[in-house]
């Protein structure tokens, strides 16, 4: 095994290869089937394990948080582009987000009812705008802080759910949110001309 | 080389230990714009309830704020340790309750605690 040399390389793969060979040759054959069967039979007993391990209730009431996150941040581009702050420039760049906020929340509606769960509804724009504060915003810089905040705040917010879905999956989705946010916060930072940060792990 | 380097953990134990025992509220403030604005404010409730006097509240009562039904009848008041708990791991410490985020760093922790303290005149 140890052994380097193009001989004991050799050497293995033969075993390996007549290994091969002989699996192939009892294929069809009554031994196999049993192995089949019972190999089958243990994925089903973990299939059903992984499933009696995983909390679907739970995992909604996550993407719930997380929807109620979506749906603020689809309002919170409303109230900006409708605020007459941002100029001809930046405004693309706020629907474009708005856009990627509109199919985060169609993905996680379409996953909350998939997992037989009611996705929670918007909040009316004036009462995001209270909540905002956005009374107090006066220039495109406030806008654009606000849009950051909110955006850092959910690149966070997605990073540290994810050791709470009982389903890995959702996990990953949840860091593939976190990462569209980050990319969001980053570029919103870069127009408003903050130094990167010099540490790394600067999201979390 | 070995003696330098035993100095530089000595000193490194020296200088950061008592700062890292102690709670810094600057950084705990730090800590919460970045954690916890994404779903709460101190003075309006968003996706989370408001955060201005927490400590020393009972939990799942600020009004009109949607809590989920664990959280309503929880019925203990937040201290360090209770708030240490929720959010070292909320789901484990109030079964049912739907905030799921967690801080997995105590001293973080600790921090965030003592922010919410000062904006809670505690
Ligand atoms: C992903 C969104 C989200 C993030 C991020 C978040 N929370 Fe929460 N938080 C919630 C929700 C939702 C609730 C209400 C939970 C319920 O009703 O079960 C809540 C409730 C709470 C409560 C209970 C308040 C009360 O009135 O009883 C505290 C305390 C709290 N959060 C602290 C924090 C802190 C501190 C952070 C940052 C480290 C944080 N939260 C980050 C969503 C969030």
């Amino acid at each position: 095994m140890a052994s380097s040399t193009s001989k004991g390389e050799l050497i293995m793969d033969t075993t390996v290869n007549s290994g091969r060979r002989k699996l192939l040759r009892v294929g069809g054959t009554s031994l196999l089937s049993a192995t089949a069967v019972a190999l089958l039979a243990g994925c089903e007993r973990m299939a059903s394990q992984a499933q009696a391990q995983t909390n679907p209730a739970g995992d909604v009431q996550i993407l719930n948080v997380a929807l109620g996150l979506e749906h603020e941040a689809i309002s919170a581009y409303s109230i900006a582009a409708g605020s007459g702050l941002v100029s001809k420039a930046v405004l693309p760049v706020a629907v474009t987000f708005q856009g990627h906020h509109k199919e985060h929340r169609d993905a996680l509606i379409a996953t909350i009812r998939k997992l037989g769960g009611t996705p929670v509804a918007a909040k009316p724009d004036a009462e995001v705008a209270k909540a905002l504060n956005a009374a107090s915003l006066k220039n495109q810089t406030d806008v654009l802080r606000l849009a950051q905040r909110l955006e850092r705040g959910a690149a966070n917010a997605y990073l540290g759910v994810i050791p709470s879905f009982s389903d890995k999956g959702l996990a990953q989705v949840s860091a593939k949110l976190a990462s569209d946010e980050t990319g969001h916060w980053i570029v919103l930072s870069q127009a408003l001309g903050d130094a990167l940060s010099p540490k790394a792990f600067y999201v979390g | 080389m070995d003696t330098l380097l035993a100095c530089a953990v000595l000193a490194g134990q020296l200088c950061f230990g008592p700062q890292l025992a102690a709670n810094d509220v600057n950084r705990g403030k730090e800590l919460w714009e970045a954690r916890c604005t994404g779903c709460h404010s101190l003075e309006a409730n968003r996706i989370g309830p408001l955060h201005r006097g927490v400590f020393g509240r009972k939990a799942g009562t600020v009004p009109g704020f949607s809590y989920s039904t664990a959280l309503k009848n929880f019925g203990q008041t937040w201290t360090e340790a209770s708030l240490d708990k929720w959010l070292a791991a909320p789901g484990q410490f109030v079964p049912g309750s739907r905030m799921g985020f967690a801080v997995g760093d105590a001293n973080d922790r600790s921090d965030i605690i003592a922010y919410l303290k000062s904006v809670s005149g505690r």
